[in-house]
């Protein structure tokens, strides 16, 4: 029997929590899922297992991960799941890690793919997606988290039946938990979100070098992107920073201009529908990436090509 | 005020991943080290908490012997002294590079006292386990937040920030306390010419632990198939600027 940790927002199941159970299903046998905190029952109600088990409990009003590890430890044993998936998300990362050391087992990170098998065979990611890595996990209890958008999602659907439950919570499980929440900047196209970026690498040459790419993002209702490179120097805050370290992306195009295209970047970018390429250099590596590509010196490419749209808004 | 920082040297990798003939390492023969980019970040925080609260500094890094370059890298910007768990380059495996570290945190604390904050980076660049630091917290029953891109101490507790859904959930920890950091929690200096002088200078202490037998063992690595292409050459420099547009009405994010 598998295990699957399940975040929810809103009263749903979260995508990538659809996708853990994708991952679960590959291993065969019956799929629980674990729902916690506020709003749990009614997220429930989108999970499509056999039983979804639905922790309520006043104290899990704040996210608590060794409360989390706790219950979801506490239920893994009571219901003799042989594997634990999880979404690769920073809580249920979090959470599934301190599971694994109160279970003493290894736990697996960002897998995109599981064979049923003793050992059980595994295919995870590394740098950021750059690299896989094939191996097996000797394992008394599986322990997976999977890694964000590299599997289907299972379609949402109705459970099988609905346990609620209050488990038991230590106060020491309560030592680290969220006290306080500090708001979004307001304002502004975010990264995450933007339909076009325009990013600067090393290229730009300076601080003020990106005035061109602030244009040309602004004319088209986007958002202005960043190379490690560029945040190391100083001319960028780290927040505008797409790769491995960074922001992930996901626009309709990705303009890249003066980014050479190393993996810690396009890490970050892999989620881009089209990839366009400025650079002076025909032989970078982002010109065997990007589907586009304008040879040349992005001081002159980005203005002409603000310029040109502007001439056609008329 | 005293501070450990685990650190990780791994490769700078560049524009593609080549890996050795056996599939069981990237090709490093052309390429540079690094600290893992979450950890220089670490090492950056300990060296500001030490500049505002005084005290004892220690990097640690668990690698060849080659990695002694980045404990002196990290000793170049302010740390004050090194732990080198000495490796034969093999890879060790998250729980293994837990309990070694563990075991060198006990003996230096057995012999100069409690860390009161241990920094790891969330996750290393090139394995990505997400684990160690929980681990070494769990070992040492000792609190732990991930994730953190803001770290302040005052009056024994570390105020921690980690991002969640556009915002910033905020932990409190009492110390000692363990920290696993993001990179953007601040931003590295560069060490200075007498700073690399005076690292050369300052106390390592290296060991060889023996590596156990790994649970999550490796079989192969793959470089995903589908990188590789050749861009469309819509132009070169200004002249370009009607074929981009055309491109942009294309997908419709022109107007």
């Amino acid at each position: 029997m598998n295990l699957v940790l399940v975040e929810h927002v809103d009263g749903a199941a979260t995508d990538v929590s659809l996708q853990a159970l994708t991952l679960a299903a590959g291993l065969g046998g019956e799929t629980h899922a674990l729902v916690i905190g506020p709003g749990g029952t009614a997220a429930a109600a989108s999970v499509p297992a056999a039983v979804v088990h639905v922790a309520e409990h006043d104290a899990l009003d704040a996210f608590a991960p060794d409360a989390w590890a706790s219950v979801l430890c506490g239920l893994a044993e009571q219901i003799g799941a042989t594997a634990v998936v999880a979404p690769g998300t920073g809580r249920a990362t979090d959470a599934m890690a301190r599971a694994a050391v109160r279970l003493g087992e290894p736990l697996a990170a960002n897998c995109i793919s599981v064979t049923q098998g003793d050992p059980l065979l595994l295919t995870r990611v590394r740098w950021g997606g750059s690299l896989l890595e094939e191996a097996r996990l000797h394992a008394g209890r599986a322990l997976l988290t999977v890694a964000p958008h590299a599997v289907a999602p299972v379609a949402a659907g109705a459970p099988g039946s609905v346990e609620t439950f209050t488990p038991e919570i230590a106060d020491a499980d309560l030592v680290v938990r969220v006290r306080d929440r500090v708001a979004p900047p307001a304002g502004g196209v975010s990264l995450a979100d933007a339909k076009v970026v325009v990013t600067g690498g090393r290229g730009v040459g300076s601080a003020e070098g990106f005035v061109v790419v602030e244009e040309l993002a602004g004319l088209l209702g986007g958002a202005v992107g960043c190379s490690r490179a560029v945040t190391m120097s100083g001319w960028r805050p780290h927040t505008d920073q797409v790769g491995q370290t960074g922001n992930k992306i996901a626009p309709e195009i990705y303009i890249a201009c003066g980014v050479s295209g190393a993996t810690q970047h396009i890490a970050g970018a892999k989620g881009a529908k089209k990839i366009l390429a400025v650079n002076t250099d025909p032989e970078a590596p982002i010109m065997s990436i990007a589907d586009y590509a304008v040879v040349g010196d992005l001081h002159e490419v980005l203005p002409a090509v603000s310029a040109e749209l502007r001439r056609r808004r008329g | 005020m005293k501070t450990l920082v685990c650190v990780k040297r791994v490769p700078m990798t560049g524009g593609r991943i080549v890996l050795t003939e056996d599939k069981q390492a990237i090709e490093t023969k052309h390429l540079g080290f690094a600290i893992s980019p979450h950890e220089e970040c670490g090492v950056e925080e300990a060296v500001r908490l030490w500049e505002h609260h005084g005290g004892d500094t220690v990097v640690l890094t668990l690698g060849p012997a080659d990695a002694q370059e980045q404990l002196r890298d990290s000793m170049a910007i302010g740390i004050a002294r090194g732990i080198h768990l000495v490796t034969d380059g093999e890879e060790w495996d998250p729980e293994a590079t837990a309990g070694a570290i563990v075991e060198a945190v006990r003996a230096d604390e057995a012999a100069s006292g409690p860390f009161d904050l241990i920094f790891f980076g969330n996750e290393s660049a090139d394995s990505g386990g997400f684990q160690i630091g929980l681990r070494v917290a769990h070992a040492l029953d000792r609190p732990c937040a991930t994730g953190l891109k803001g770290v302040a101490v005052e009056g024994g507790v570390a105020r921690c920030e980690q991002e969640e859904g556009g915002g910033r959930d905020v932990y409190e920890l009492p110390l000692p306390a363990v920290v696993t950091v993001l990179e953007g929690l601040n931003l590295p200096r560069y060490p200075s010419v007498p700073g690399r002088m005076r690292a050369g200078k300052k106390p390592l202490d290296a060991s060889t632990p023996e590596r156990p037998a790994s649970r999550l063992e490796r079989s192969r690595l793959v470089v995903p198939e589908g990188e590789s292409k050749q861009a469309e050459v819509l132009g070169h420099g200004a002249d370009a600027a009607s074929a981009v547009v055309d491109l942009l009405e294309q997908i419709g994010v022109a107007s």
